[in-house]
C-alpha cells in the first residue's frame, strides 16, 4: 500500500483522484485528500447556476470518500509540509506521511490593494460561501434601496459575477481597466460589440476606467465606489455591494515554506510529467507554473491531473499545454475564444466579420499563408464554435470569410459537418465528439432524440442540433418531419397551407393534403391549429370529432375516467365570495379539491354528465373556463408584488392578470405556462415557464423558453426593462411565433432549441423584427383576442353541444358503474388499485356484468 | 370491472366454445337494445351504451357511415372511455385510440395495433328505423 496525499479538494484534485483510481496499478494506493472548505468539492465552473436556482447539491461532485482508499478530511488544510520526513502536517494538528504528494490547492482571488477594499459590503467570487455572503449583502442592500452592485472587472468572471448580481435584483455595473471587456479572450473588435451586447441586458459597463477606492457611503450603509482620476473625470457609483473579479493568484504559500521551485509569475514550477523541483510531489492545475504560464481555467488542470495520474502510476504522459478555449453564455450573450485569439503568431492574417447592427462579431485568425487555422473570437453568436475550434493547427476546409460568413442559411455553423475530422467536439457542452455521433448512427440511432439520449449531444445549449441533423442526413438518414401517415407535412407547414389555402375543416385538408381519415395524433394538431387561427367554438361542426378528450368535454380525463374541472383564477387572485362557490360546488357535487401546482382550485372526480352542472354553477358566479384541459395558455401564476411585498418594484398580480386574460384560450402546440414575479427574487418562479416575467427597477425582464415537467430547463433573457406595452408585444410575437411553426407537442423551450440560430434568431424576429412579420404575428394576437369566448358557457347555451354531454347514450343520466370512489384523508378518490400497467392477454371482456369487482362498485353518485 | 388481469378467473379462455351455452336460442330483439337515434351519433365520434347487465358499449360512426362497436372498458387503465377516443384509421383499417394511454384499437377487430395480445371485445350494430341497436352479447372468437 503507498500513501498518496492530495493538498487540495478542488475541481482538479477531485479530477487527480479520479484519475488515480481509474488506472490499475500493482500496488494499489491509500489516499488521502486535505479540503480546506467544510464542503464536499463542487463545480466551481459551474457556481454561477447557484444563483439560477441549482443548489449546492446540485453542483456537488461525486463523492470521493465513498470510495474504497479513500479518506476525504473536510474542514482541514495542510499547515506545514516536511519534504525530509515526507510527511504533511494538518491544521487539525495531524501528521500524514506521505510516498507521493500532489498540490492541488488551486488559486485565490486577487483583491487590488485600493483603499476600502476590506469594508463591510465587499466581497470575492470564489467559493459557494463567498456566493453566500454575496446573497446575503444583496439581499440586505435591496432591502434598504441600495440596489446597484459594483463588479470590479471585466473578464469571464468579473460577467459571471454581473450576471449574479443582475439575479439577485441588482443593477450591475461592471468596472474594467482595459478599453473593452474579456480583454484577455476578446479583440477590440470584438469587445465592441460584445459592451454593446452586455449593454443591451442592462447591465452598466465602465470599460477604461480605473478604481480609484472605495469609501462607506455617507448613510453608513452602503458603499460609494470611486473610478478614475479624481478631479473632473471622476465618477462615483453608490453601491450596495462591491465584488472583485479581478483575477485569481495561484496558491502557492505551502510549496514556496517547503523550499520547491515557484514560476515566474508564482506557482509551483512543474515540468512536462508535472512534478515539482522534488520528484516527489507534484503540482496540478492553478497552483502550478507550467513553463511559466499559470493556466486559470479548468480544463488544462483537468489534463495536468490525468498526467500527473498517468506517472504516478508509472507512465510517462506530458503535459503540454493547455486549451485555453473558452465559450461562454452570460446575460444571455454568446462568447466564444479558441487558440491563437490575439493573433501573436508571426505573420498570422486576421479575416473579420464585424456586423456592428446585427450584434455579432467573427474573426479568424489564419496562417500567413492563409491555409491553417489559428485561432478566433466570435461574439454575439458562437453557433460556429464547435465547428471551428477542433480546427485550430489544421488546414481550413475553405474559405475563411466563407467559414464565419456563410452562417447565413441556417446550415448550423459555417464549417460543413463532413468537414470535421471525427475527434472534433460537436457538442462542446458534453464534449461528444463527431466520432461518437456517427458511431451511434451507425449503429442504429436514426433520430435526434435516439442521439441526444445515446450520445448526450445536444441536450445542453442545443446549438449543435442543426449538426446533429446534417450528420442523419449525410448518413443518408431523412428526417421525416411528416406528421403521420395521413400527412407528409410538419405541424409548421400546415399553418402555413392552412393560412394560405384557407382550408377550414379537416375533412378538406385531409381529402387536399394528405391520405386517409386521420388519426389521434394529426386530429388534434389540426384543431389546434384551426382554433389559434381563429376557428369559433372548438366543439363547432366537424371540429368536435378532431378533439382529444379532455377538449371534447373541456376538463382534463382522470385515471378512472372521471374528469376534474378547473375555473380560471387569473394571477392567483379570488375573492371570498368566489371561494366560498367553489367549496359549495364541490361538497354538492362530491368532488375532491386540491389546490394545484399553478394557484389553482382542482375539483376532481366529476363524471361527463356531471359537467354541464358544475359549470353551470360556476359561470354563474362569474368563472370561466381555466383550460386546464387543452394544449392551450394554462395560467399566468404571480407572487403579490408591489401591493403587499416588501420586496415587489413592480405590480406582478396586475400584470398577470393582464397577460392571463390576453392570452386565455389561446391554442398553441403545447400548453403554455407563465408567471410574473415581483422582483429578482423570483416568488412566482418565473424563470421555469415557457414565458416567465421578472420586474425590475425600471420595468419588466422577459424570459423565454423556460419548462418544468420531463425535461426541465430554465428561461433565457429575451429582452430586459420593458415597459407594459412592449413587453405585451413582444409576446404577442413570441407566442404566435411559437404557434406558427412549432412541432406537434414540441415546448418551447426543445422549439428554441431547434430553431436554426436558436435565442439570437428569435431575439433577431421578435424585437428586432427582422423576418418584417411582425405585425403580423400581432394581429393574430389581436385577433384572438377579440374573438375570445369562454367555452363553459358556450356549451351550456347550445343544446345540441350539451347533448353530448352524457353517460350513455341510451341512459343520459346513469351513472357508469365502474366509478367507485374510496375516503381518503376525508375526499373522495378513485377505488384502487386501477390497473394501468399491462393487462394479461386475452384481453377479452366476459360476456356477463363486471362480478369480482361488484361489491366494490356501489352504485356512484354519492361518492361522499 | 372486467378486467382480466384483475379477474384471470372470470375470463374466458377457451375460446369460441366456452361462448355457445350464451347463445341458447331466443328472441333476437332480446339480445339487442337500442342505443341512441342515429342523428346522435356523429360522424367519427362515440357514443357509449349502458347494457342491461350493466356492461358498457362503445359505438362508433365512421366517415363513410359504418358502424361499429366495441367494449367500452381500456384494458390498459380499466376505465370506461373507449367511447370518448378519437376515430380515424391506420393503413386504411377503422381504428378507436384510447383516451387514456392512447393505445389504438382496430375497429374492426377489437384487436389492440400497439399491442397485439390485447383486443376489445367487438358487438354486432345495426340501424333499425333510424335507430342504433347494437347487441347485448359480444361477438364470438373475435378477439383472441
Amino acid at each position: 500500500m503507498r500513501q498518496l496525499v492530495v493538498i487540495g479538494n478542488g475541481m482538479v484534485g477531485h479530477r487527480l483522484v479520479e484519475a488515480v483510481l481509474s488506472r490499475d496499478t500493482d500496488t494499489p494506493w491509500q489516499i488521502t485528500v486535505l479540503g480546506e472548505e467544510p464542503r464536499p468539492a463542487y463545480d466551481r465552473v459551474a457556481l454561477s447556476s447557484y444563483f439560477d436556482g441549482s443548489g449546492e447539491e446540485e453542483l456537488r461532485l461525486p463523492d470521493l470518500a465513498e470510495r474504497p482508499g479513500v479518506q476525504v478530511l473536510l474542514g482541514e488544510s495542510a499547515a506545514a509540509l516536511d519534504r525530509g520526513a515526507r510527511t504533511v502536517t494538518t491544521s487539525a494538528g495531524r501528521i500524514l506521511a506521505y510516498d507521493e504528494l500532489v498540490l492541488a490547492t488551486g488559486s485565490s482571488a486577487f483583491v487590488p490593494p485600493v483603499s476600502g477594499r476590506d469594508l463591510p459590503g465587499c466581497h470575492v467570487y470564489r467559493t459557494i460561501d463567498d456566493l453566500e455572503g454575496i446573497t446575503a449583502t444583496a439581499a440586505a442592500a435591496t432591502g434598504r434601496g441600495d440596489t446597484a452592485g459594483v463588479v470590479v472587472g471585466g473578464g469571464l468572471l468579473g460577467l459571471e459575477a454581473a450576471n449574479a448580481l443582475t439575479l439577485l435584483g441588482m443593477q450591475a455595473h461592471v468596472v474594467e481597466m482595459a478599453p473593452w471587456l474579456m480583454p484577455r479572450q476578446v479583440d477590440e473588435g470584438g469587445g465592441a460589440v460584445l459592451g454593446r451586447l452586455v449593454d443591451d441586458t442592462g447591465v452598466v459597463c465602465h470599460t477604461g476606467a480605473a478604481l480609484a477606492g472605495i469609501e462607506p457611503a455617507p448613510d453608513g450603509a452602503g458603499l460609494r465606489v470611486l473610478l478614475g482620476e479624481e478631479g473632473p473625470d471622476r465618477r462615483i457609483v453608490d453601491a450596495g455591494i462591491v465584488v472583485f473579479s479581478v483575477g485569481v493568484r495561484p496558491r502557492d504559500e505551502l510549496a514556496r515554506s517547503a523550499g520547491l521551485e515557484i514560476g515566474p509569475r508564482g506557482g509551483a514550477a512543474i515540468d512536462a510529467a508535472c512534478r515539482t523541483s522534488d520528484p516527489r510531489i507534484y503540482a496540478v492545475g492553478e497552483c502550478a507554473s507550467a513553463e511559466g504560464t499559470v493556466y486559470g481555467l479548468v480544463a488544462p488542470g483537468n489534463a495536468m491531473a490525468e498526467v500527473a495520474a498517468d506517472n504516478l502510476a508509472g507512465g510517462d504522459a506530458a503535459f503540454t499545454g493547455g486549451d485555453t478555449a473558452t465559450k461562454l453564455k452570460l446575460l444571455g450573450v454568446d462568447v466564444a475564444s479558441f487558440g491563437d485569439a490575439q493573433g501573436a503568431t508571426e505573420g498570422a492574417l486576421e479575416v473579420v466579420v464585424n456586423d456592428a447592427p446585427g450584434g455579432t462579431y467573427a474573426k479568424l485568425v489564419v496562417s500567413d499563408d492563409a491555409t491553417t487555422l489559428l485561432g478566433g473570437v466570435l461574439v454575439g453568436d458562437a453557433s460556429a464554435y464547435a465547428g471551428l475550434r477542433p480546427l485550430v493547427g489544421r488546414e481550413l476546409p475553405g474559405d475563411p470569410l466563407d467559414l464565419i460568413a456563410g452562417d447565413r442559411g441556417g446550415s448550423g455553423g459555417g464549417v460543413g459537418v463532413a468537414a470535421l475530422p471525427d475527434d472534433a467536439q460537436v457538442c462542446s457542452c458534453n464534449a461528444v465528439t463527431k466520432g461518437a455521433i456517427t458511431t451511434a448512427i451507425a449503429e442504429g440511432e436514426t433520430d435526434i432524440p435516439a442521439l441526444k439520449a445515446c450520445t448526450k449531444a445536444g441536450t445542453s445549449c442545443g446549438s449543435c442540433v442543426p449538426m446533429l441533423k446534417n450528420l442523419l442526413a449525410d448518413s443518408g438518414i431523412e428526417q421525416s418531419s411528416a406528421l403521420c401517415e395521413h400527412f407528409e407535412y410538419s405541424r409548421a407547414e400546415l399553418v402555413e397551407i392552412i393560412t394560405a389555402t384557407g382550408v377550414s375543416t379537416f375533412s378538406e385538408l385531409i381529402d387536399r393534403h394528405g391520405t386517409g381519415r386521420g388519426c389521434d395524433i394529426c386530429k388534434p394538431a389540426v384543431a389546434s391549429v384551426l382554433a389559434s387561427l381563429g376557428g369559433g367554438h372548438i366543439l363547432d361542426g366537424e371540429q368536435a370529432a378532431l378533439q382529444d378528450t379532455n377538449d371534447h368535454f373541456l376538463a382534463n380525463l382522470q385515471r378512472n375516467g372521471t374528469y376534474s374541472v378547473v375555473p380560471r383564477v387569473p394571477g392567483g387572485e379570488i375573492t371570498p365570495d368566489k371561494l366560498v362557490v367553489i367549496g359549495e360546488v364541490a361538497r354538492e357535487f362530491g368532488l375532491y379539491t386540491k389546490i394545484t401546482g399553478a394557484q389553482r382550485i382542482d375539483l376532481l372526480g366529476a363524471r361527463v354528465e356531471q359537467l354541464p352542472a358544475v359549470w353551470a354553477r360556476l359561470v354563474e358566479a362569474g368563472f370561466e373556463s381555466g383550460h386546464a384541459y387543452g394544449k392551450a395558455l394554462r395560467t399566468v401564476k404571480s407572487c403579490v408584488g408591489s401591493t403587499w411585498c416588501r420586496y415587489g418594484v413592480q405590480d406582478s398580480v396586475g400584470m398577470a392578470i393582464r397577460l392571463e386574460m390576453r392570452y386565455r384560450g389561446l391554442r398553441s402546440p403545447h400548453k403554455l405556462k407563465s408567471a410574473v414575479s415581483g422582483c429578482a427574487r423570483e416568488c412566482a418562479e418565473a424563470r421555469s415557464k415557457d414565458f416567465g416575467i421578472i420586474a425590475t427597477d425600471t420595468g419588466w425582464n422577459l424570459y423565454v423558453g423556460g419548462n418544468g415537467g420531463f425535461t426541465p430547463r430554465h428561461a433565457e433573457l429575451l429582452a430586459a426593462d420593458l415597459d407594459d406595452e412592449t413587453l405585451v408585444r413582444y409576446i404577442d410575437r413570441y407566442l404566435m411565433f411559437y404557434i406558427r411553426t412549432a412541432d406537434r407537442l414540441q415546448r418551447t423551450s426543445a422549439w428554441i432549441e431547434q430553431l436554426d440560430g436558436g435565442l439570437g434568431h428569435l431575439r433577431a424576429v421578435v424585437v428586432e423584427d427582422s423576418l418584417g412579420i411582425a405585425a403580423e404575428l400581432e394581429q393574430d394576437m389581436q385577433r384572438h383576442t377579440a374573438g375570445y369566448a369562454d367555452e363553459w358557457r358556450g356549451v351550456l347555451e347550445d343544446p345540441e353541444k350539451l347533448e353530448r354531454f352524457v353517460s350513455f347514450a341510451n341512459a343520459p343520466d346513469a351513472p357508469d358503474p365502474t366509478i367507485a370512489f374510496d375516503i381518503e384523508r376525508d375526499q373522495p378518490v378513485p377505488t384502487g388499485p386501477v390497473a394501468l400497467g399491462m393487462p394479461e392477454p386475452p384481453a377479452r371482456e366476459p360476456a356477463t356484468a363486471p362480478s369480482g369487482g361488484a361489491a366494490r362498485h356501489e352504485p356512484a353518485g354519492t361518492p361522499v | 370491472m372486467s378486467l382480466p388481469a384483475r379477474e384471470p378467473a372470470t375470463a374466458p379462455t377457451g375460446g369460441a366454445a366456452r361462448h355457445e351455452p350464451a347463445r341458447e336460442p331466443a328472441d333476437p330483439d332480446r339480445l339487442r337494445v337500442a342505443a341512441c337515434g342515429s342523428d346522435k351519433l356523429g360522424a367519427e365520434r362515440g357514443v357509449a351504451v349502458l347494457l342491461p347487465d350493466g356492461g358498457q358499449v362503445a359505438v362508433f360512426r365512421t366517415h363513410d357511415d359504418v358502424l361499429y362497436a366495441v367494449g367500452n372498458i381500456d384494458p390498459f387503465s380499466g376505465a370506461a372511455v373507449m367511447s370518448r377516443g378519437i376515430v380515424g384509421d391506420r393503413a386504411g383499417e377503422p381504428t378507436v385510440a384510447s383516451p387514456m394511454l392512447k393505445q389504438v384499437f382496430s375497429l374492426r377487430t377489437g384487436r389492440c395495433l400497439d399491442e397485439p395480445e390485447v383486443g376489445l371485445s367487438t358487438y354486432a350494430v345495426e340501424l333499425r328505423d333510424g335507430v342504433v341497436h347494437v347487441c347485448t352479447r359480444p361477438d364470438e372468437g373475435t378477439t383472441t
